[in-house]
Protein backbone atom coordinates (compact mmCIF):
# COMPACT_ATOMS: atom_id res chain seq x y z
CA UNK A 1 0.00 0.00 0.00
CA UNK A 2 1.00 3.70 -0.80
CA UNK A 3 1.12 6.33 1.57
CA UNK A 4 -1.32 8.71 1.27
CA UNK A 5 -3.01 11.51 3.70
CA UNK A 6 -1.71 14.50 5.28
CA UNK A 7 1.91 15.33 5.68
CA UNK A 8 3.08 17.83 8.83
CA UNK A 9 6.29 18.70 9.98
CA UNK A 10 7.04 21.33 12.84
CA UNK A 11 10.36 23.18 13.34
CA UNK A 12 11.51 25.88 15.25
CA UNK A 13 14.90 27.57 13.67
CA UNK A 14 17.41 28.32 16.12
CA UNK A 15 19.07 31.75 16.58
CA UNK A 16 21.76 30.05 14.98
CA UNK A 17 20.54 28.16 12.11
CA UNK A 18 21.47 31.04 9.36
CA UNK A 19 24.87 31.05 11.10
CA UNK A 20 25.00 26.68 10.38
CA UNK A 21 23.12 27.04 7.12
CA UNK A 22 25.62 29.76 5.91
CA UNK A 23 28.51 27.73 6.48
CA UNK A 24 26.84 24.63 4.95
CA UNK A 25 25.45 26.14 1.97
CA UNK A 26 27.92 28.44 0.91
CA UNK A 27 25.24 31.35 1.41
CA UNK A 28 27.17 34.31 2.96
CA UNK A 29 24.66 36.68 2.46
CA UNK A 30 24.54 39.57 5.16
CA UNK A 31 20.68 39.90 5.15
CA UNK A 32 20.77 36.14 6.67
CA UNK A 33 23.83 36.94 9.22
CA UNK A 34 23.91 40.45 10.15
CA UNK A 35 20.46 41.99 12.02
CA UNK A 36 22.01 45.43 11.47
CA UNK A 37 22.64 45.33 7.53
CA UNK A 38 19.07 43.36 7.37
CA UNK A 39 17.61 46.43 9.06
CA UNK A 40 19.55 49.15 6.77
CA UNK A 41 17.65 47.34 3.76
CA UNK A 42 14.48 47.32 5.00
CA UNK A 43 14.18 44.21 6.72
CA UNK A 44 12.55 43.67 10.22
CA UNK A 45 15.96 41.89 11.22
CA UNK A 46 17.85 39.03 9.70
CA UNK A 47 15.73 36.45 7.67
CA UNK A 48 16.12 32.57 7.25
CA UNK A 49 17.64 31.21 3.82
CA UNK A 50 14.71 30.62 1.64
CA UNK A 51 16.43 27.46 0.24
CA UNK A 52 16.88 26.04 4.39
CA UNK A 53 12.81 26.88 4.25
CA UNK A 54 12.60 24.64 1.20
CA UNK A 55 14.96 21.54 2.63
CA UNK A 56 11.90 21.42 5.45
CA UNK A 57 9.51 20.83 2.69
CA UNK A 58 11.92 18.53 0.77
CA UNK A 59 12.02 16.80 4.09
CA UNK A 60 8.60 16.54 4.82
CA UNK A 61 7.76 15.67 1.18
CA UNK A 62 10.16 12.42 1.64
CA UNK A 63 9.38 11.64 5.21
CA UNK A 64 5.92 11.06 4.67
CA UNK A 65 5.92 9.04 1.24
CA UNK A 66 8.80 6.60 2.80
CA UNK A 67 11.87 8.23 3.56
CA UNK A 68 14.47 7.16 0.67
CA UNK A 69 15.70 10.36 -1.28
CA UNK A 70 15.98 8.49 -4.01
CA UNK A 71 12.40 8.68 -3.58
CA UNK A 72 11.99 12.36 -4.86
CA UNK A 73 11.34 13.35 -8.24
CA UNK A 74 11.32 17.15 -8.58
CA UNK A 75 10.43 19.75 -5.72
CA UNK A 76 9.16 23.15 -6.95
CA UNK A 77 8.17 26.38 -4.62
CA UNK A 78 7.41 30.03 -4.33
CA UNK A 79 8.91 31.85 -1.71
CA UNK A 80 6.93 34.83 -0.53
CA UNK A 81 7.73 37.04 2.69
CA UNK A 82 10.74 36.52 4.70
CA UNK A 83 11.08 33.48 7.19
CA UNK A 84 11.74 34.74 10.77
CA UNK A 85 14.30 33.39 13.26
CA UNK A 86 12.62 32.03 16.55
CA UNK A 87 9.35 31.67 15.27
CA UNK A 88 7.59 27.78 15.00
CA UNK A 89 7.30 27.18 10.60
CA UNK A 90 4.70 24.32 10.04
CA UNK A 91 5.05 22.48 6.68
CA UNK A 92 1.65 21.01 5.73
CA UNK A 93 0.15 19.27 2.82
CA UNK A 94 -0.83 16.33 1.36
CA UNK A 95 0.26 12.99 -0.02
CA UNK A 96 -1.95 11.67 -2.72
CA UNK A 97 -1.40 8.37 -5.32
CA UNK A 98 -1.33 9.28 -9.18
CA UNK A 99 -0.90 6.96 -11.70
CA UNK A 100 2.65 7.62 -12.31
CA UNK A 101 3.67 7.92 -8.80
CA UNK A 102 2.83 10.20 -5.39
CA UNK A 103 2.10 13.86 -5.79
CA UNK A 104 2.39 16.45 -2.26
CA UNK A 105 1.13 19.52 -2.49
CA UNK A 106 2.77 22.04 0.02
CA UNK A 107 2.82 25.01 2.11
CA UNK A 108 5.12 26.63 5.08
CA UNK A 109 2.93 28.53 7.32
CA UNK A 110 5.12 31.02 10.05
CA UNK A 111 3.06 33.22 12.56
CA UNK A 112 -0.07 33.04 9.96
CA UNK A 113 1.73 34.28 6.87
CA UNK A 114 2.42 31.27 4.36
CA UNK A 115 6.30 32.04 3.78
CA UNK A 116 6.50 29.02 0.84
CA UNK A 117 3.52 28.19 -1.21
CA UNK A 118 2.20 26.15 -4.35
CA UNK A 119 4.82 23.66 -3.23
CA UNK A 120 4.61 20.72 -5.40
CA UNK A 121 6.59 17.34 -4.98
CA UNK A 122 6.65 14.59 -7.10
CA UNK A 123 7.83 11.41 -5.55
CA UNK A 124 8.48 7.72 -6.51
CA UNK A 125 6.24 5.37 -4.47
CA UNK A 126 9.02 3.09 -2.22
CA UNK A 127 9.62 -0.15 -3.44
CA UNK A 128 10.70 -2.03 -0.81
CA UNK A 129 13.91 -2.08 1.02
CA UNK A 130 16.81 -1.48 -0.71
CA UNK A 131 20.04 -4.07 -0.30
CA UNK B 1 16.75 50.73 -17.13
CA UNK B 2 15.87 48.32 -19.75
CA UNK B 3 16.64 44.98 -19.03
CA UNK B 4 19.33 42.64 -20.73
CA UNK B 5 17.03 40.77 -22.42
CA UNK B 6 19.73 40.14 -24.75
CA UNK B 7 21.64 37.65 -22.57
CA UNK B 8 18.92 35.31 -22.78
CA UNK B 9 20.96 32.14 -23.59
CA UNK B 10 24.19 33.58 -22.12
CA UNK B 11 25.76 30.32 -20.90
CA UNK B 12 28.99 30.37 -18.39
CA UNK B 13 31.65 28.00 -17.57
CA UNK B 14 30.98 24.54 -16.31
CA UNK B 15 31.96 24.81 -12.39
CA UNK B 16 33.08 20.81 -11.12
CA UNK B 17 32.47 20.48 -7.25
CA UNK B 18 33.99 17.35 -5.28
CA UNK B 19 31.47 15.69 -2.90
CA UNK B 20 32.99 15.27 0.61
CA UNK B 21 31.23 13.09 3.01
CA UNK B 22 32.11 15.62 5.94
CA UNK B 23 30.08 18.01 3.62
CA UNK B 24 27.43 16.24 3.60
CA UNK B 25 26.82 15.32 6.55
CA UNK B 26 27.76 19.02 7.87
CA UNK B 27 24.45 20.19 5.03
CA UNK B 28 22.18 17.42 6.62
CA UNK B 29 22.85 18.88 10.43
CA UNK B 30 22.17 22.66 9.37
CA UNK B 31 19.14 21.69 7.80
CA UNK B 32 17.88 19.34 10.33
CA UNK B 33 17.99 16.00 8.76
CA UNK B 34 17.71 13.17 10.76
CA UNK B 35 17.91 9.98 8.13
CA UNK B 36 20.77 8.36 8.38
CA UNK B 37 21.30 7.67 5.22
CA UNK B 38 23.12 11.06 5.20
CA UNK B 39 24.71 11.13 8.56
CA UNK B 40 25.90 7.80 9.46
CA UNK B 41 28.25 5.97 7.01
CA UNK B 42 27.78 2.33 8.24
CA UNK B 43 23.64 2.55 7.61
CA UNK B 44 24.41 4.13 4.03
CA UNK B 45 26.33 1.19 3.42
CA UNK B 46 24.01 -1.21 4.77
CA UNK B 47 21.62 0.02 2.35
CA UNK B 48 23.52 -0.42 -0.49
CA UNK B 49 25.14 2.72 -1.10
CA UNK B 50 29.18 3.42 -1.39
CA UNK B 51 29.13 6.08 0.99
CA UNK B 52 26.90 8.62 2.86
CA UNK B 53 23.89 9.64 0.90
CA UNK B 54 23.33 13.36 -0.03
CA UNK B 55 20.21 14.76 0.80
CA UNK B 56 18.47 15.95 -2.56
CA UNK B 57 17.97 19.61 -1.37
CA UNK B 58 22.30 19.20 -1.26
CA UNK B 59 22.03 20.26 -4.97
CA UNK B 60 22.38 23.81 -3.32
CA UNK B 61 25.90 23.29 -2.43
CA UNK B 62 26.86 21.43 -5.79
CA UNK B 63 24.68 23.76 -8.19
CA UNK B 64 24.20 27.23 -6.43
CA UNK B 65 27.51 28.42 -6.55
CA UNK B 66 27.71 27.81 -10.82
CA UNK B 67 24.83 30.12 -10.35
CA UNK B 68 26.73 32.76 -8.75
CA UNK B 69 28.75 33.75 -12.09
CA UNK B 70 25.01 34.67 -13.27
CA UNK B 71 24.04 36.55 -10.66
CA UNK B 72 27.08 39.02 -9.80
CA UNK B 73 27.27 38.92 -14.31
CA UNK B 74 27.85 42.90 -14.86
CA UNK B 75 26.04 41.80 -18.47
CA UNK B 76 22.71 41.34 -16.76
CA UNK B 77 22.78 44.19 -14.45
CA UNK B 78 20.79 42.93 -11.02
CA UNK B 79 20.43 45.07 -8.27
CA UNK B 80 21.11 43.38 -5.33
CA UNK B 81 19.88 45.70 -3.01
CA UNK B 82 16.44 44.85 -4.37
CA UNK B 83 17.06 41.03 -5.22
CA UNK B 84 14.71 38.54 -3.70
CA UNK B 85 14.43 34.96 -4.43
CA UNK B 86 11.31 34.26 -6.19
CA UNK B 87 10.62 30.61 -6.34
CA UNK B 88 13.25 27.29 -7.02
CA UNK B 89 12.45 24.10 -8.79
CA UNK B 90 14.97 20.87 -8.71
CA UNK B 91 14.41 17.75 -10.71
CA UNK B 92 16.24 14.89 -9.76
CA UNK B 93 17.58 12.05 -12.02
CA UNK B 94 19.65 10.25 -9.72
CA UNK B 95 21.53 10.48 -6.03
CA UNK B 96 24.33 12.22 -5.33
CA UNK B 97 26.76 10.08 -2.84
CA UNK B 98 29.94 11.34 -1.23
CA UNK B 99 33.10 11.16 -3.36
CA UNK B 100 31.15 12.50 -6.56
CA UNK B 101 32.67 14.75 -8.79
CA UNK B 102 29.82 17.29 -10.00
CA UNK B 103 29.89 19.47 -12.94
CA UNK B 104 27.53 22.07 -13.19
CA UNK B 105 26.54 24.36 -16.34
CA UNK B 106 24.31 27.65 -15.99
CA UNK B 107 22.55 29.18 -18.22
CA UNK B 108 19.89 32.50 -18.83
CA UNK B 109 16.94 30.87 -19.38
CA UNK B 110 14.26 33.98 -19.35
CA UNK B 111 14.63 37.44 -18.24
CA UNK B 112 11.58 39.86 -18.28
CA UNK B 113 9.18 42.74 -16.63
CA UNK B 114 6.01 41.88 -15.31
CA UNK B 115 4.32 44.74 -13.29
CA UNK B 116 7.45 47.03 -12.30
CA UNK B 117 9.31 43.02 -11.11
CA UNK B 118 12.18 42.26 -12.71
CA UNK B 119 12.05 38.22 -13.44
CA UNK B 120 15.60 36.83 -13.90
CA UNK B 121 15.24 33.18 -14.18
CA UNK B 122 18.71 30.73 -14.73
CA UNK B 123 18.77 27.12 -14.96
CA UNK B 124 21.41 25.00 -13.71
CA UNK B 125 22.24 21.45 -15.20
CA UNK B 126 24.39 18.53 -12.73
CA UNK B 127 25.87 15.61 -13.73
CA UNK B 128 28.23 13.71 -12.21
CA UNK B 129 31.64 12.13 -12.93
CA UNK B 130 30.56 9.32 -15.43
CA UNK B 131 28.51 11.82 -17.30
CA UNK B 132 24.95 10.95 -15.93
CA UNK B 133 22.57 13.82 -15.28
CA UNK B 134 21.91 14.26 -11.38
CA UNK B 135 19.73 17.22 -10.98
CA UNK B 136 18.30 20.21 -13.39
CA UNK B 137 17.46 23.70 -11.07
CA UNK B 138 15.27 26.56 -12.37
CA UNK B 139 16.59 29.44 -9.77
CA UNK B 140 14.17 32.52 -10.29
CA UNK B 141 15.42 36.07 -8.91
CA UNK B 142 13.32 38.99 -8.70
CA UNK B 143 14.51 42.57 -8.52
CA UNK B 144 12.10 44.85 -7.05
CA UNK B 145 11.35 48.68 -8.43
CA UNK B 146 12.33 47.80 -12.22
CA UNK B 147 11.15 50.05 -14.81
CA UNK B 148 11.03 49.46 -18.47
Amino acid sequence: MKPTGAIELRVTPDRYVTIRYAGASGDFNPIHLDDEFAREVGLPGRILHGLWTMAQVARAATDAAGGRPEQLRSLSVEFRGAGMIGEEIVVSGTLADRDDGLIANLVAVQGGKRIVRNGVARLRPRLGRQS
Amino acid sequence: MPLAVDKVGKTYPALSYAVGREKIREYAEAVGETNSLYLDLDAARAAGYEDLVAPPMFAVVYAGRAVWPALFDPELELNFAMLVHGAQEFHWERLVIAGDEIATEVSVARIEERRGLGIYVFESRSSNQRGEPVCIGTWTNIVRGVEA
